[in-house]
Protein backbone atom coordinates (compact mmCIF):
# COMPACT_ATOMS: atom_id res chain seq x y z
CA UNK A 1 0.00 0.00 0.00
CA UNK A 2 1.36 3.49 -1.17
CA UNK A 3 1.96 5.66 1.50
CA UNK A 4 1.85 10.03 1.50
CA UNK A 5 4.00 10.29 4.00
CA UNK A 6 4.05 14.60 4.04
CA UNK A 7 0.11 14.40 3.66
CA UNK A 8 0.11 12.33 6.99
CA UNK A 9 2.36 14.26 8.78
CA UNK A 10 0.36 17.91 7.63
CA UNK A 11 -2.57 16.36 9.04
CA UNK A 12 -0.73 15.46 12.33
CA UNK A 13 0.48 19.04 12.70
CA UNK A 14 4.05 17.39 12.53
CA UNK A 15 7.45 18.73 11.20
CA UNK A 16 9.61 15.79 9.55
CA UNK A 17 12.78 15.68 7.76
CA UNK A 18 12.98 13.61 4.49
CA UNK A 19 14.91 11.47 6.33
CA UNK A 20 12.60 10.82 9.08
CA UNK A 21 10.41 10.76 6.25
CA UNK A 22 11.53 7.81 4.96
CA UNK A 23 11.84 5.68 7.59
CA UNK A 24 8.49 6.48 8.69
CA UNK A 25 6.89 5.54 5.75
CA UNK A 26 8.41 2.02 6.01
CA UNK A 27 7.38 1.67 9.28
CA UNK A 28 3.63 2.85 8.63
CA UNK A 29 3.71 0.04 5.43
CA UNK A 30 4.76 -2.43 8.08
CA UNK A 31 2.38 -1.85 10.05
CA UNK A 32 -0.42 -1.95 7.69
CA UNK A 33 0.90 -4.77 6.14
CA UNK A 34 0.86 -6.48 9.62
CA UNK A 35 -2.83 -5.20 10.16
CA UNK A 36 -3.35 -6.38 6.83
CA UNK A 37 -3.69 -9.78 7.93
CA UNK A 38 -7.09 -9.70 9.35
CA UNK A 39 -8.29 -9.68 5.80
CA UNK A 40 -7.87 -13.03 5.70
CA UNK A 41 -10.59 -13.86 8.14
CA UNK A 42 -14.00 -15.34 7.28
CA UNK A 43 -16.07 -12.07 8.10
CA UNK A 44 -19.24 -13.73 6.29
CA UNK A 45 -21.57 -14.20 9.22
CA UNK A 46 -20.10 -11.80 11.52
CA UNK A 47 -22.51 -8.74 12.52
CA UNK A 48 -20.49 -5.40 11.17
CA UNK A 49 -20.13 -3.09 14.43
CA UNK A 50 -18.03 0.60 15.26
CA UNK A 51 -17.37 -0.78 18.58
CA UNK A 52 -16.71 -4.04 20.90
CA UNK A 53 -18.06 -2.71 24.44
CA UNK A 54 -21.64 -3.59 23.79
CA UNK A 55 -22.89 -0.95 25.59
CA UNK A 56 -25.24 1.52 24.14
CA UNK A 57 -27.22 4.57 25.63
CA UNK A 58 -24.79 5.71 28.33
CA UNK A 59 -26.20 9.61 28.52
CA UNK A 60 -26.39 11.83 31.28
CA UNK A 61 -28.99 14.32 32.30
CA UNK A 62 -29.05 18.22 31.65
CA UNK A 63 -27.65 19.04 35.16
CA UNK A 64 -24.94 21.20 35.64
CA UNK A 65 -21.84 20.63 38.01
CA UNK A 66 -19.19 22.81 39.21
CA UNK A 67 -16.28 23.90 36.69
CA UNK A 68 -12.82 24.36 37.33
CA UNK A 69 -11.84 27.82 38.14
CA UNK A 70 -10.00 30.09 35.84
CA UNK A 71 -6.49 29.54 37.84
CA UNK A 72 -7.37 25.77 37.52
CA UNK A 73 -7.90 25.95 34.07
CA UNK A 74 -5.15 27.91 32.56
CA UNK A 75 -2.66 26.00 35.39
CA UNK A 76 -0.97 24.09 32.63
CA UNK A 77 0.12 26.74 30.20
CA UNK A 78 2.56 29.51 30.78
CA UNK A 79 1.18 31.27 27.71
CA UNK A 80 -1.91 33.07 29.15
CA UNK A 81 -3.06 36.68 29.26
CA UNK A 82 -5.70 38.17 30.67
CA UNK A 83 -7.48 34.78 31.61
CA UNK A 84 -7.20 33.75 28.08
CA UNK A 85 -4.92 31.39 26.60
CA UNK A 86 -2.61 32.81 23.87
CA UNK A 87 -0.71 31.25 21.05
CA UNK A 88 0.85 32.37 18.06
CA UNK A 89 -1.25 34.26 16.00
CA UNK A 90 -4.05 32.25 13.38
CA UNK A 91 -5.80 32.89 10.22
CA UNK B 1 -27.57 30.13 -15.94
CA UNK B 2 -29.48 29.24 -13.16
CA UNK B 3 -27.83 30.10 -9.49
CA UNK B 4 -27.51 26.57 -7.13
CA UNK B 5 -27.43 27.33 -3.47
CA UNK B 6 -27.24 24.87 -0.72
CA UNK B 7 -27.34 25.97 3.04
CA UNK B 8 -25.26 24.80 6.38
CA UNK B 9 -27.17 26.56 9.69
CA UNK B 10 -25.69 25.61 13.25
CA UNK B 11 -27.53 26.38 16.01
CA UNK B 12 -26.78 26.55 19.41
CA UNK B 13 -28.98 24.54 22.05
CA UNK B 14 -29.60 26.41 25.41
CA UNK B 15 -29.68 23.26 27.41
CA UNK B 16 -28.22 24.13 30.97
CA UNK B 17 -25.44 21.95 30.61
CA UNK B 18 -22.71 21.11 27.74
CA UNK B 19 -22.72 18.49 25.48
CA UNK B 20 -20.48 15.97 27.26
CA UNK B 21 -19.86 17.47 30.32
CA UNK B 22 -21.78 19.07 33.25
CA UNK B 23 -20.12 22.89 32.56
CA UNK B 24 -22.95 25.38 32.50
CA UNK B 25 -23.67 25.90 28.66
CA UNK B 26 -25.01 29.61 29.63
CA UNK B 27 -21.25 31.71 28.61
CA UNK B 28 -22.32 34.63 26.89
CA UNK B 29 -20.91 37.42 28.88
CA UNK B 30 -19.20 35.59 31.48
CA UNK B 31 -15.71 35.52 32.36
CA UNK B 32 -13.44 33.37 29.89
CA UNK B 33 -12.29 30.19 30.88
CA UNK B 34 -14.37 29.89 33.87
CA UNK B 35 -16.85 27.27 32.55
CA UNK B 36 -14.00 24.47 31.61
CA UNK B 37 -13.60 21.33 32.99
CA UNK B 38 -11.15 18.15 31.57
CA UNK B 39 -13.62 17.52 29.36
CA UNK B 40 -14.40 20.80 27.28
CA UNK B 41 -10.96 21.46 27.82
CA UNK B 42 -9.69 18.29 25.76
CA UNK B 43 -7.74 17.20 28.83
CA UNK B 44 -6.25 13.53 28.32
CA UNK B 45 -8.56 10.69 30.28
CA UNK B 46 -11.81 12.87 30.26
CA UNK B 47 -14.62 10.89 29.05
CA UNK B 48 -17.64 12.57 27.59
CA UNK B 49 -20.79 11.88 28.03
CA UNK B 50 -23.51 12.59 25.78
CA UNK B 51 -26.58 15.49 27.48
CA UNK B 52 -29.79 13.47 26.89
CA UNK B 53 -31.49 16.25 26.30
CA UNK B 54 -29.47 17.87 23.76
CA UNK B 55 -29.90 14.39 21.57
CA UNK B 56 -33.88 14.72 22.17
CA UNK B 57 -33.62 18.63 20.66
CA UNK B 58 -32.14 17.57 18.07
CA UNK B 59 -34.08 14.79 17.36
CA UNK B 60 -37.58 17.07 17.52
CA UNK B 61 -36.16 19.40 15.39
CA UNK B 62 -35.84 16.77 12.79
CA UNK B 63 -39.26 15.68 13.21
CA UNK B 64 -39.99 19.10 13.04
CA UNK B 65 -38.20 19.40 9.82
CA UNK B 66 -40.26 15.74 8.65
CA UNK B 67 -36.88 14.22 9.10
CA UNK B 68 -36.53 10.47 9.73
CA UNK B 69 -35.31 9.36 12.88
CA UNK B 70 -33.19 6.22 12.01
CA UNK B 71 -33.62 3.91 15.50
CA UNK B 72 -29.33 3.57 14.92
CA UNK B 73 -27.36 6.02 15.28
CA UNK B 74 -23.49 7.49 16.57
CA UNK B 75 -21.22 10.23 17.46
CA UNK B 76 -17.96 10.61 15.02
CA UNK B 77 -14.36 12.32 15.47
CA UNK B 78 -13.74 14.82 13.02
CA UNK B 79 -10.11 15.42 13.14
CA UNK B 80 -8.82 18.37 12.33
CA UNK B 81 -5.88 21.16 13.95
CA UNK B 82 -6.87 24.51 14.90
CA UNK B 83 -6.54 26.38 18.30
CA UNK B 84 -10.18 26.04 18.93
CA UNK B 85 -10.34 22.65 19.02
CA UNK B 86 -8.40 21.71 22.29
CA UNK B 87 -8.61 17.98 21.50
CA UNK B 88 -7.15 17.86 18.18
CA UNK B 89 -10.96 16.72 17.02
CA UNK B 90 -14.62 17.86 17.53
CA UNK B 91 -17.06 15.12 18.50
CA UNK B 92 -19.53 15.20 15.56
CA UNK B 93 -21.90 12.70 13.18
CA UNK B 94 -20.70 11.73 10.29
CA UNK B 95 -22.39 8.88 8.48
CA UNK B 96 -25.21 7.82 11.19
CA UNK B 97 -26.80 11.51 12.35
CA UNK B 98 -29.82 11.68 14.52
CA UNK B 99 -31.66 12.81 11.67
CA UNK B 100 -32.35 12.45 7.88
CA UNK B 101 -33.90 13.18 4.56
CA UNK B 102 -36.57 15.84 5.26
CA UNK B 103 -37.81 18.67 3.84
CA UNK B 104 -39.63 21.96 4.24
CA UNK B 105 -41.81 24.38 2.12
CA UNK B 106 -41.48 27.97 1.53
CA UNK B 107 -43.52 31.07 0.84
CA UNK B 108 -42.61 30.85 -3.25
CA UNK B 109 -44.50 27.23 -3.09
CA UNK B 110 -41.01 25.40 -3.17
CA UNK B 111 -40.01 22.55 -1.44
CA UNK B 112 -36.30 22.06 0.35
CA UNK B 113 -34.90 18.93 0.81
CA UNK B 114 -33.13 18.50 4.14
CA UNK B 115 -30.04 16.27 4.08
CA UNK B 116 -29.66 15.77 7.54
CA UNK B 117 -29.89 17.42 10.82
CA UNK B 118 -26.74 16.42 13.44
CA UNK B 119 -25.67 17.07 16.91
CA UNK B 120 -21.90 18.11 17.79
CA UNK B 121 -20.38 20.30 19.88
CA UNK B 122 -19.25 23.56 19.80
CA UNK B 123 -15.70 25.05 20.00
CA UNK B 124 -14.02 27.77 21.92
CA UNK B 125 -13.76 31.23 21.02
CA UNK B 126 -10.84 33.22 19.15
CA UNK B 127 -9.44 36.49 19.75
CA UNK B 128 -7.16 38.03 17.41
CA UNK B 129 -4.91 40.88 18.65
CA UNK B 130 -1.98 42.49 18.55
CA UNK B 131 -0.15 42.23 22.94
CA UNK B 132 3.34 44.14 23.08
CA UNK B 133 3.74 44.58 19.38
CA UNK B 134 2.93 40.86 18.78
CA UNK B 135 -0.09 39.47 16.75
CA UNK B 136 -1.58 37.14 18.78
CA UNK B 137 -4.79 34.77 19.37
CA UNK B 138 -6.59 34.81 22.64
CA UNK B 139 -8.54 31.37 23.51
CA UNK B 140 -11.93 31.67 25.77
CA UNK B 141 -12.96 28.10 26.03
CA UNK B 142 -16.41 28.43 28.10
CA UNK B 143 -18.13 28.38 24.60
CA UNK B 144 -16.26 24.72 23.94
CA UNK B 145 -18.32 21.87 23.81
CA UNK B 146 -21.48 23.99 24.57
CA UNK B 147 -24.55 21.78 22.04
CA UNK B 148 -24.63 22.34 18.22
CA UNK B 149 -27.08 21.16 16.01
CA UNK B 150 -26.43 21.53 12.18
CA UNK B 151 -28.69 21.18 9.62
CA UNK B 152 -27.88 20.82 5.67
CA UNK B 153 -30.17 21.45 3.30
CA UNK B 154 -29.66 19.93 -0.45
CA UNK B 155 -28.64 22.59 -3.08
CA UNK B 156 -32.19 23.10 -3.86
CA UNK B 157 -32.52 27.16 -3.81
CA UNK B 158 -31.49 28.64 -7.00
CA UNK B 159 -32.29 32.16 -5.28
CA UNK B 160 -31.61 34.87 -1.99
CA UNK B 161 -35.02 35.54 -1.11
CA UNK B 162 -36.10 31.75 -0.44
CA UNK B 163 -32.93 31.30 1.19
CA UNK B 164 -33.91 34.05 3.40
CA UNK B 165 -37.46 32.92 3.86
CA UNK B 166 -35.93 29.63 5.02
CA UNK B 167 -33.29 30.82 7.75
CA UNK B 168 -36.31 32.85 8.80
CA UNK B 169 -38.70 29.87 9.03
CA UNK B 170 -36.09 27.74 10.67
CA UNK B 171 -35.35 29.95 13.55
CA UNK B 172 -38.89 30.13 14.07
CA UNK B 173 -39.20 26.43 14.84
CA UNK B 174 -36.32 26.49 16.52
CA UNK B 175 -38.01 29.35 19.06
CA UNK B 176 -41.58 27.42 18.89
CA UNK B 177 -39.71 24.24 19.80
CA UNK B 178 -38.13 26.26 22.67
CA UNK B 179 -34.76 24.40 21.73
CA UNK B 180 -32.65 27.93 21.11
CA UNK B 181 -33.33 31.23 20.93
CA UNK B 182 -31.30 31.84 17.69
CA UNK B 183 -30.66 35.01 18.28
CA UNK B 184 -28.38 35.47 15.28
CA UNK B 185 -26.57 38.52 17.12
CA UNK B 186 -25.40 36.20 20.45
CA UNK B 187 -23.96 33.82 17.59
CA UNK B 188 -26.90 31.19 18.49
CA UNK B 189 -27.30 30.65 14.57
CA UNK B 190 -24.95 30.80 11.69
CA UNK B 191 -25.17 30.20 8.58
CA UNK B 192 -23.05 29.23 5.63
CA UNK B 193 -24.21 29.39 2.60
CA UNK B 194 -22.44 27.12 -0.71
CA UNK B 195 -23.17 29.30 -4.32
CA UNK B 196 -22.42 28.18 -7.40
CA UNK B 197 -23.98 29.29 -11.16
CA UNK B 198 -25.43 26.16 -13.37
CA UNK B 199 -24.38 27.01 -17.33
CA UNK B 200 -27.60 26.91 -19.25
CA UNK B 201 -27.90 23.46 -20.91
CA UNK B 202 -25.61 22.07 -18.25
CA UNK B 203 -26.82 19.40 -16.30
CA UNK B 204 -25.82 17.86 -12.43
CA UNK B 205 -23.83 20.68 -10.04
CA UNK B 206 -21.40 22.77 -11.31
CA UNK B 207 -17.63 21.38 -11.01
CA UNK B 208 -16.90 24.51 -8.13
CA UNK B 209 -18.45 25.90 -5.49
CA UNK B 210 -17.97 28.92 -2.77
CA UNK B 211 -18.94 29.23 0.63
CA UNK B 212 -19.59 32.11 2.35
CA UNK B 213 -18.45 31.66 6.35
CA UNK B 214 -19.33 34.69 8.61
CA UNK B 215 -22.33 36.29 8.25
CA UNK B 216 -24.58 37.52 11.26
CA UNK B 217 -27.62 38.69 9.66
CA UNK B 218 -30.45 37.77 7.27
CA UNK B 219 -29.69 40.62 5.06
CA UNK B 220 -26.20 40.15 5.16
CA UNK B 221 -26.81 36.78 3.84
CA UNK B 222 -29.20 38.06 1.29
CA UNK B 223 -26.51 40.77 0.41
CA UNK B 224 -23.88 38.21 -0.25
CA UNK B 225 -25.93 35.41 -2.30
CA UNK B 226 -26.56 38.48 -4.97
CA UNK B 227 -23.04 39.59 -4.85
CA UNK B 228 -21.97 36.08 -5.65
CA UNK B 229 -24.04 35.41 -8.26
CA UNK B 230 -23.53 38.63 -10.23
CA UNK B 231 -19.77 38.22 -9.17
CA UNK B 232 -19.78 34.51 -10.81
CA UNK B 233 -21.75 34.94 -13.70
CA UNK B 234 -18.93 37.61 -14.74
CA UNK B 235 -16.32 34.68 -14.23
CA UNK B 236 -18.27 32.70 -16.09
CA UNK B 237 -19.38 35.23 -19.35
CA UNK B 238 -15.69 35.35 -19.32
CA UNK B 239 -15.33 31.44 -20.17
CA UNK B 240 -13.79 30.77 -17.23
CA UNK B 241 -14.47 29.43 -13.93
CA UNK B 242 -14.30 30.46 -10.04
CA UNK B 243 -12.40 29.24 -7.71
CA UNK B 244 -13.18 27.09 -5.38
CA UNK B 245 -12.57 28.86 -1.90
CA UNK B 246 -14.25 30.32 1.43
CA UNK B 247 -15.30 33.65 1.14
CA UNK B 248 -17.00 36.40 3.76
CA UNK B 249 -19.20 39.28 3.34
CA UNK B 250 -17.79 42.59 4.29
CA UNK B 251 -20.34 44.66 5.14
CA UNK B 252 -18.14 48.02 4.98
CA UNK B 253 -16.69 47.01 1.36
CA UNK B 254 -20.50 45.72 0.89
CA UNK B 255 -18.85 42.48 -1.08
CA UNK B 256 -17.78 39.49 -0.38
CA UNK B 257 -13.76 38.98 -0.01
CA UNK B 258 -11.54 35.46 -0.08
CA UNK B 259 -10.95 34.61 3.27
CA UNK B 260 -9.10 30.89 2.30
CA UNK B 261 -8.52 28.82 -0.44
CA UNK B 262 -8.65 25.55 -0.39
CA UNK B 263 -5.85 23.71 -2.10
CA UNK B 264 -7.26 20.01 -1.56
CA UNK B 265 -10.16 18.59 -0.57
CA UNK B 266 -10.33 18.04 3.59
CA UNK B 267 -9.34 15.40 5.33
CA UNK B 268 -11.12 15.10 8.53
CA UNK B 269 -10.23 10.80 8.79
CA UNK B 270 -14.07 10.72 10.54
CA UNK B 271 -13.72 7.60 12.70
CA UNK B 272 -16.60 6.10 15.24
CA UNK B 273 -16.20 7.93 18.69
CA UNK B 274 -14.70 5.17 21.02
CA UNK B 275 -15.46 7.28 24.44
CA UNK B 276 -18.83 7.28 23.17
CA UNK B 277 -21.25 3.93 22.61
CA UNK B 278 -23.69 4.27 20.27
CA UNK B 279 -27.37 5.51 20.90
CA UNK B 280 -30.48 3.12 20.22
CA UNK B 281 -34.38 4.09 20.11
CA UNK B 282 -37.38 2.39 20.28
CA UNK B 283 -39.76 2.94 18.12
CA UNK B 284 -41.86 3.72 21.07
CA UNK B 285 -39.51 5.99 22.41
CA UNK B 286 -39.60 7.98 19.09
CA UNK B 287 -43.13 8.16 19.38
CA UNK B 288 -43.01 9.43 22.64
CA UNK B 289 -41.26 12.19 21.86
CA UNK B 290 -42.94 13.08 18.92
CA UNK B 291 -45.86 13.47 20.74
CA UNK B 292 -44.49 16.11 22.93
CA UNK B 293 -43.64 18.28 20.08
CA UNK B 294 -45.56 21.55 20.40
CA UNK B 295 -48.31 23.24 17.21
CA UNK B 296 -45.28 24.34 14.63
CA UNK B 297 -45.78 27.49 12.65
CA UNK B 298 -47.20 25.93 9.89
CA UNK B 299 -50.12 23.85 12.09
CA UNK B 300 -50.71 27.42 14.20
CA UNK B 301 -51.39 28.91 11.10
CA UNK B 302 -53.97 26.72 9.43
CA UNK B 303 -56.02 26.24 12.44
CA UNK B 304 -56.21 30.39 12.85
CA UNK B 305 -57.38 30.40 9.54
CA UNK B 306 -59.89 27.68 10.35
CA UNK B 307 -60.98 28.62 13.97
CA UNK B 308 -61.13 32.34 13.65
CA UNK B 309 -61.62 32.69 9.90
CA UNK B 310 -58.50 34.67 9.18
CA UNK B 311 -56.36 35.63 5.76
CA UNK B 312 -52.83 33.50 5.15
CA UNK B 313 -51.81 36.75 5.56
CA UNK B 314 -53.27 38.02 9.13
CA UNK B 315 -52.01 34.64 10.16
CA UNK B 316 -48.83 34.63 9.21
CA UNK B 317 -48.09 37.69 11.09
CA UNK B 318 -49.89 36.64 14.06
CA UNK B 319 -47.92 33.44 14.60
CA UNK B 320 -44.58 34.81 13.84
CA UNK B 321 -43.84 34.41 17.32
CA UNK B 322 -45.50 32.59 20.47
CA UNK B 323 -45.74 35.88 22.49
CA UNK B 324 -48.05 37.38 19.42
CA UNK B 325 -50.11 34.20 18.74
CA UNK B 326 -50.63 33.66 22.50
CA UNK B 327 -51.75 37.62 23.00
CA UNK B 328 -53.68 36.89 19.86
CA UNK B 329 -55.86 33.94 21.31
CA UNK B 330 -56.08 35.16 24.94
CA UNK B 331 -57.64 38.69 23.09
CA UNK B 332 -60.01 36.41 21.12
CA UNK B 333 -61.08 34.40 24.02
CA UNK B 334 -61.86 37.74 25.87
CA UNK B 335 -63.57 39.48 23.25
CA UNK B 336 -65.66 36.50 21.85
CA UNK B 337 -69.31 37.34 21.40
CA UNK B 338 -68.03 41.19 22.07
CA UNK B 339 -66.17 42.06 18.59
CA UNK B 340 -64.52 39.25 16.26
CA UNK B 341 -60.99 38.12 15.76
CA UNK B 342 -60.54 40.04 12.33
CA UNK B 343 -61.14 43.24 13.98
CA UNK B 344 -58.31 42.15 16.92
CA UNK B 345 -56.44 40.88 14.45
CA UNK B 346 -56.62 43.98 11.98
CA UNK B 347 -55.96 46.29 15.42
CA UNK B 348 -52.87 44.17 16.45
CA UNK B 349 -51.76 44.08 12.82
CA UNK B 350 -52.55 47.81 11.56
CA UNK B 351 -51.74 49.66 14.97
CA UNK B 352 -48.64 47.76 15.84
CA UNK B 353 -49.70 47.80 19.48
CA UNK B 354 -47.14 47.04 21.95
CA UNK B 355 -48.42 43.71 23.40
CA UNK B 356 -46.20 44.11 26.60
CA UNK B 357 -47.74 46.65 27.46
CA UNK B 358 -51.03 46.58 26.67
CA UNK B 359 -53.38 43.59 28.23
CA UNK B 360 -55.28 41.87 26.49
CA UNK B 361 -58.65 42.69 27.96
CA UNK B 362 -57.76 46.45 27.83
CA UNK B 363 -57.13 45.69 24.27
CA UNK B 364 -60.56 44.17 23.27
CA UNK B 365 -62.25 47.12 25.38
CA UNK B 366 -60.41 49.38 23.07
CA UNK B 367 -61.24 47.89 20.52
CA UNK B 368 -64.87 47.72 21.24
CA UNK B 369 -64.85 51.92 21.46
CA UNK B 370 -63.62 52.32 18.30
CA UNK B 371 -65.63 50.00 16.63
CA UNK B 372 -68.50 52.07 17.83
CA UNK B 373 -66.82 54.88 16.83
CA UNK B 374 -67.01 53.11 13.26
CA UNK B 375 -70.52 52.43 13.67
CA UNK B 376 -71.81 55.94 13.13
CA UNK B 377 -72.13 56.51 9.23
CA UNK B 378 -71.08 59.83 7.74
CA UNK B 379 -74.32 61.60 6.82
CA UNK B 380 -75.59 60.42 10.27
CA UNK B 381 -73.22 62.27 11.90
CA UNK B 382 -73.23 65.24 9.42
CA UNK B 383 -76.58 65.84 10.12
CA UNK B 384 -76.08 65.83 13.22
CA UNK B 385 -73.51 68.59 12.99
CA UNK B 386 -75.82 70.48 11.28
CA UNK B 387 -78.46 70.47 13.57
CA UNK B 388 -75.90 71.49 16.57
CA UNK B 389 -74.63 74.57 13.93
CA UNK B 390 -78.62 75.49 12.76
CA UNK B 391 -80.10 75.24 16.86
CA UNK B 392 -76.39 77.08 18.05
CA UNK B 393 -75.82 79.82 15.47
CA UNK B 394 -73.09 81.63 18.11
CA UNK B 395 -71.02 79.05 17.12
CA UNK B 396 -70.72 79.80 13.20
CA UNK B 397 -70.31 83.75 14.27
CA UNK B 398 -67.74 83.03 16.67
CA UNK B 399 -65.98 81.12 14.70
CA UNK B 400 -65.78 83.55 11.76
CA UNK B 401 -64.46 86.20 14.54
CA UNK B 402 -61.63 83.71 15.08
CA UNK B 403 -62.41 82.00 18.00
CA UNK B 404 -61.38 78.40 17.01
CA UNK B 405 -61.89 76.88 20.30
CA UNK B 406 -65.89 77.06 19.67
CA UNK B 407 -65.06 74.27 17.45
CA UNK B 408 -64.59 72.23 20.86
CA UNK B 409 -67.84 73.20 22.12
CA UNK B 410 -69.58 71.88 18.87
CA UNK B 411 -67.70 68.21 18.94
CA UNK B 412 -68.94 68.26 22.61
CA UNK B 413 -72.77 69.16 21.42
CA UNK B 414 -72.49 67.08 18.95
CA UNK B 415 -71.39 63.79 20.93
CA UNK B 416 -73.71 64.66 23.39
CA UNK B 417 -76.82 64.34 20.92
CA UNK B 418 -75.36 61.11 19.46
CA UNK B 419 -74.48 59.44 23.02
CA UNK B 420 -71.96 57.85 22.14
CA UNK B 421 -67.90 58.02 21.56
CA UNK B 422 -66.87 59.32 18.14
CA UNK B 423 -63.67 60.01 17.05
CA UNK B 424 -62.90 63.74 17.42
CA UNK B 425 -60.14 64.48 14.42
CA UNK B 426 -63.10 63.26 12.09
CA UNK B 427 -65.83 64.99 13.60
CA UNK B 428 -63.18 68.21 13.93
CA UNK B 429 -63.18 67.79 10.16
CA UNK B 430 -66.50 67.76 9.45
CA UNK B 431 -67.58 70.76 11.07
CA UNK B 432 -64.78 72.72 10.08
CA UNK B 433 -66.13 72.26 6.40
CA UNK B 434 -69.42 73.06 7.62
CA UNK B 435 -68.65 76.35 9.26
CA UNK B 436 -66.79 77.41 6.07
ZN1 LIG C 1 -16.71 20.98 30.83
Amino acid sequence: MKINIKHIAKLANLHISDEEGKKFEKQLSEILNYVNQLNSVDTKNVEITSQITDLENVTREDKTSPSLSQEEALSNTKSKHNGLFKVKKVL
Amino acid sequence: MKAVIGLEVHIELKTKSKMFCGCSADYFGQKPNTHTCPVCLGLPGALPVPNKKAIEWCSMLGMALNCDIPLFSKFDRKNYFYPDLAKGYQISQYDEPFCLKGSINLESGKTIGITRVHMEEDTGKLIHQAIDGQDVTLIDFNRSGVPLVEIVTEPDFDNAKDVVDYLKKLQQIARYLDISNADMEKGDMRLEPNISIRKAGEAGLPNYKVEVKNINSFKFVEKSINYEIDRQTKILNEDKTPIQETRGWDENKQKTVTQRVKEEASDYRYFPEPDIPPIRWTKSEIDKLRSTLPELPQEKISRFQKQYNLSLYDTTILTEDLTTSEYFETAATAGARKISPKQIANVMINKKINIDEILPAKLIEEVTISSKKINISEEELLEAVRKILKTNPKIAQDYKKGKDSVVQFAIGQVMYIMKKKIDTEILRKLIIEELK
